[in-house]
């Protein structure tokens, strides 16, 4: 598998608090192509920001345990100091859409002098040059170039999300790190820029990695899809296989309260809330919410490989 | 269905703004016109996107807000302009279940507290009934058992359970109404069905109406008999639920209802057509049909010119808009 | 009760909050002692006594622990009474004709310290009633060298200022010059000239050394009455008095510097706690009613905010000299408009938009009910530390209006003996224990109290909060 452009092997990401460690990544494995989209789906606190911020390595001050390896193009970033990481990989080939980016563009600084600024910094570009590639960039994600000149303040919830899509563009990445990009937009406007991303994922061909809480919005985008629950990727498939046969009963409970439009179905919940990250339990962490459970659940469940290197950590599909 | 339970008619909530102190006075007008009606133990839906005036709408129902103009016929009476004292039996027939639960708590009182509050208000001075009814709504919304949760504070509880406390709080004067403004938007997806099949069953329990006020079409068609389309402050469609689904007939609802993604596989293969644009502000909303620099059906000297009015296409099924009338 | 154990444990991670803590459990432990063992009418009875009161101590005198850290031994004040019988002490009339007595009163006592004693006086006490008894009194050295001191008559309370009597003072010198051949030229105090070994020592004020020993002081004299008792009171004031030391008046410092506690306390706490409640109500009172009453109560605070509160405070003193407690309603009246209500008012207006205080509409709760009920509460937490910080600021404020002047004169408080030390040059007199020791108290108090705060602020406030 020598195209595999994205792979992560046993990342782990603790924490310190006052009340703790908190487990937020906890043996994280997954691998994407060139070109492909990874929806990493998730509840609230499942940890699935913390995973977008340990691979793009921006770590809390606090962090007690950042261990495994990401491979990206072949290269363990996690063995680059943090100068040539810096230099060399983030805001460079890899790029990161924060959640609620939109909201954190300075008032006070016009658009166009917002998004050179990692151009002139990283890139050491002239201030005209830099001006221009924001201009092409700003008008590739349908955003009227003379905004550049504009201050946030002016702008749409919507053209604020495209301006800070286009600010990660502009290094030509190979990989988008987006973390909930739509949460807080209107429907219309969030498919919108559901549009813009499936084009540039198309034309550009850069590989996604999309942070989501929502099901049914993740399958806009994805291609392979990681399912976190308490720190953990409890399922990694390909988009056909989980959205018509979801492997882990978590998943399967998760997409049964879901609901749909255009299809009759009963909807289900799962009661119940997921285990605290700072003690989780010792054997599966979805046990006690779990249908199926049995007693091999009070161990914690290796991943168990199906095939093309997907997998379901979970006891129900241990091969004999 | 002789007497509806709630009666809106042309209700208008306009909030004054001026900029500067000398600045020209303009008015936001967050509900311009929405008329409804509302049955007893039927659950209606308002949709619309953040600022179409849903929330407004719903807060000055419950007189939260004084309207600027229309009527609130509840049971029969009109409470549009009671003073505070009049209202109180008002308070009393209806509850309020907001967005963020932890936010809907005061965050110093203990559960039991929180529950006691209305009770006291509404005078009622036995301990041992405020006692039981505290425990039965407790028990209406599952949080049980009981002993465990009623001296927590909120903050000790899950999104979920906090919303189930909201919830408990708003039955517990066993009202005739619940308005229900975005009640899971804020909670993790597999507790929403939860909490929206709890409104239901209380619904059935109490003979209660419910108001359920959303920007998420898709769990309507689950909770709701009927739906509004909010956009702009105008209702610009309402038909039975099924109808509505099946047979959208205002743009909007069409683009709505084209956009909102089940999860399939194939999406991601589709480039959707979608209005372009932002909703229009309520200070100074366009001329004609407020949808119309959006609309994919656009007539132009029609849709620009004159405000289409809400006329019925088929028999209970409303909609605002030029290409039918 | 659990929030508030957990708070207390959170706290205890500080060590400065414990340091402000131990002290503040110390100051009212010292409030306690002061209010059980002093009650408050006797305390200021014995604060505003006046001299009368504190005959036998000295005037100005060091804190007697002073003794510890120094090589010299500093002279603590004697008192001998005839009415309180002890060895060293006796009284005989004798009569010895009809309408004649014989009186003999010897005060003996041992003198080992290495200065001299700040004065000597004697008081007489007699129920004569015509004829006045005639008295010569003796001093004995202990070298066994005998001088009359002076010849008396005596009046029914009348007393001998020994270490005034400047004729006395010039006999002596004359005396002890001729004894050893030398002039004393400077202005040598009786005192010294009493207590000093006579050699050439004597002649300069930084040579001059005690005489240790035995001291004897007799009076011999007529009394021309039958029945007539006569008693006589020999008071040595020392230079070192109590644990606290005495003022230009001879009072005990130590009174003021115990009952400084409990209303330095009590002033702080009350001002600061009775201000923060008061100004919280009207600030939520105003930003819950917004409209005319909320334009009313901004244009009051504004007033307030600028008129100069010392100043008024300095002319309203002036002309009503009044007691630390009327001080206190007075401060707390300038003060409840002041700006906090505008900081609480604006807090309050972000709580009104909360989620639970619009659901508590939702149910029908009224307005007084939702100030008091849901607004309040809130805040309550978060102005805790500023409130314990601003107890301080009281503690010291009042402190400030006494050394101004402005304060209670007959109140002990710890500004007062800084106001009494500085008006009566404390400080160029070398009397630094005078101020030394209100102004410990003070700071103590005072950052006590800041330490306390700063860490319930880190805590109330969690964006202090370190992680």
């Amino acid at each position: 598998m020598s195209e595999r452009h994205l792979n992560i092997k046993s990342l782990v990401m603790y924490y310190r608090t006052l009340r703790g460690e908190v487990k937020a990544v906890d043996d994280v494995s997954f691998s994407l192509p060139k070109g492909e989209t990874i929806a990493v789906i998730g509840e609230s606190g499942c940890g699935k920001s913390s995973l977008a911020k340990s691979i793009i390595r921006l770590l809390p001050r606090n962090v007690s345990v950042y261990k495994g390896a990401v491979l990206f193009n072949g290269l363990n970033l996690m063995d680059l100091d943090e100068e040539t990481f810096t230099k060399e990989i983030r805001w460079t080939k890899i790029t990161y859409v924060p959640q609620a980016a939109l909201n954190s563009l300075n008032p006070i600084i016009k658009i166009g002098d917002q998004m050179i600024e990692p151009l002139l910094l990283h890139q050491k570009m002239s201030k005209g040059e830099a001006l221009e590639r924001a201009a092409k960039t700003l008008k590739a994600v349908g955003v009227n170039e003379a905004f550049l000149h504009h201050y946030p303040f002016e702008l749409s919830g919507g053209m604020k999300q495209r301006v800070i899509i286009a600010m990660s563009l502009l290094t030509n990445p190979e990989l988008m790190i987006l973390d909930e990009p739509t949460s807080s937009l209107d429907v219309l406007t969030q498919a919108n820029i559901m549009n813009l991303l499936k084009n540039i994922k198309r034309e550009l061909k850069i590989s996604m990695i999309f942070i989501t809480h929502d099901v049914s919005l993740s399958s806009e985008l994805a291609d392979k899809v990681a399912v976190m629950y308490a720190g953990q990727v409890v399922e990694f498939s390909d988009a056909e296989t989980f959205y018509k046969n979801p492997l882990h009963p978590y998943s399967q409970k998760l997409m049964e309260s879901v609901p749909t439009l255009r299809t009759d179905k009963k909807l289900g919940f799962i009661s119940g809330s997921p285990p605290s990250l700072l003690d989780p339990p010792k054997g599966c962490r979805f046990a006690d919410r779990c249908p199926f459970i049995f007693e091999k659940c009070i161990k914690d469940p290796p991943i168990m490989h199906l095939n093309e290197g997907f997998y379901a950590k979970c006891w129900l599909y241990e091969k004999e | 269905m002789s007497s509806p339970l709630l009666h809106v008619e042309n209700l208008k909530e306009y909030f004054e703004i001026r900029r500067g102190l000398f600045g020209k006075r303009g008015y936001v007008k967050a509900v311009d016109g929405v008329s409804l009606t509302l049955a007893g133990r039927e659950a209606i839906s308002i949709v619309g996107e953040s600022g179409c005036g849903k929330t407004t709408l719903g807060k000055t129902i419950l007189r939260l807000y004084e309207p600027t103009d229309g009527k609130i016929i509840f049971r029969g009476k009109d409470i549009t302009h009671l003073g505070w004292k009049e209202l109180k039996w008002y308070r009393r027939e209806t509850g309020l279940v907001q967005q963020d639960p932890f936010g809907a708590l005061p965050p110093f009182m203990t559960v039991k507290r929180i529950l006691e509050e209305p009770l006291i208000i509404h005078g009622i001075k036995d301990r041992k009934e405020r006692e039981e009814r505290i425990y039965k709504a407790l028990e209406g919304v599952k949080l049980t058992p009981i002993e465990d949760f009623i001296n927590k504070y909120p903050h000790m509880l899950s999104g979920g359970q906090q919303q189930r406390l909201v919830i408990a709080r708003s039955i517990i004067l066993e009202p005739k109404m619940i308005v229900a403004d975005e009640p899971v938007s804020m909670l993790d997806a597999s507790v929403r069905i939860e909490i929206l099949k709890l409104l239901q069953d209380l619904q059935t329990r109490y003979d209660l109406s419910v108001m359920y006020i959303t920007h998420d079409l898709s769990t309507t068609r689950y909770f709701s008999e009927r739906i509004y389309i909010m956009y702009a402050a105008h209702i610009v469609e309402s038909a039975e639920t099924k109808e509505l689904l099946v047979n959208p007939l205002h743009p909007y609802t069409r683009a709505l209802l084209n956009v909102i993604p089940d999860p399939d596989p194939s999406n991601r293969f589709l480039i959707k057509e979608v209005p372009t644009g932002e909703p229009p502000n309520l200070i100074n909303p366009p001329t004609g049909c407020r949808f119309n620099p959006r609309c994919p059906n656009f007539m132009k000297g029609i849709c620009d010119a004159k405000e289409p009015s809400l006329i019925e296409a088929s028999k209970g099924h409303y909609v605002k808009c030029w290409l039918y009338g | 009760m659990s929030t508030f154990k957990q708070t207390l444990r959170q706290l205890l991670i500080y060590k400065s909050a414990l340091i402000g803590l131990i002290i503040i459990i110390i100051l009212v432990g010292i409030s306690i002692y002061a209010i059980l063992a002093i009650p408050y009418d006797e305390a200021t009875k014995l604060w505003r006594a006046g001299e009368k009161y504190w005959l036998e101590s000295p005037r100005n005198a060091l804190p007697s622990w002073i003794n510890i850290f120094s090589s010299k031994k500093m002279p603590e004040t004697i008192v001998l009474d005839t009415k309180k019988p002890k060895p060293g002490v006796s009284k005989a009339i004798i009569p010895v004709a009809e309408k004649f007595s014989n009186i003999k009163v010897e005060f003996s006592f041992n003198y080992e310290y290495d200065d001299f004693p700040s004065e000597i006086n004697i008081f007489f006490e007699s129920n004569h009633t015509a004829s006045v008894p005639k008295l010569t009194v003796y001093w004995v050295k202990p070298d066994g060298e005998e001088i009359i001191l002076a010849n008396l008559l005596i009046s029914k309370d009348d007393r001998y200022y020994i270490s005034n009597d400047e004729k006395l003072a010039r006999e002596l010198k004359n005396i002890i010059s001729k004894k050893i051949n030398k002039t004393i030229d400077y202005e040598a105090p009786i005192t010294l000239l009493l207590f000093a070994q006579e050699d050439a020592g004597i002649l300069s004020p930084d040579t001059v050394k005690v005489m240790k020993g035995n001291y004897k002081l007799w009076i011999d004299g007529i009394i021309f009455e039958t029945n007539v008792n006569l008693d006589a009171k020999l008071v040595v004031y020392g230079k070192v008095y109590g644990w606290a030391g005495t003022d230009h008046l001879r009072r005990d410092l130590g009174i003021a510097l115990l009952w400084g506690a409990p209303i330095a306390l009590s002033f702080g706490v009350t001002a600061s706690v009775s201000i923060a409640l008061i100004q919280m109500f009207i600030g939520a009172v105003s930003a819950w009613f917004r409209g005319i009453t909320d334009n009313i109560v901004q244009r009051i605070t504004e007033i307030f905010m600028v008129i100069p509160f010392l100043p008024i405070l300095i002319m309203i003193s002036t002309f009503y000299k009044f007691n630390i407690w009327v001080l206190l309603v007075v401060v707390i009246a300038l003060t409840i408009f002041g700006g906090g209500v505008k900081n609480y008012r604006a807090m309050f207006l972000q709580i009104k938009e909360f989620p639970y205080v619009e659901a508590s509409r939702a149910y029908g709760a009224s307005n007084l009910r939702i100030v008091l009920y849901y607004l309040i509460p809130k805040v309550l937490p978060t102005i805790i530390p500023s409130m314990v910080l601003s107890v301080a600021d009281f503690v010291f404020l009042e402190a400030a209006l006494a050394i101004l002047g402005l304060g209670d004169p007959l109140t002990p408080t710890w500004g007062k003996i800084i106001d009494d030390a500085y008006s009566n040059g404390a400080l160029y007199k070398g009397l630094y224990y005078w101020v030394l020791e209100p102004s410990v108290m003070l700071a103590a108090a005072s950052l006590s109290f800041a330490m306390l705060g700063f860490a319930l602020d880190k805590i109330f406030n969690p964006k202090l909060k370190e992680i």
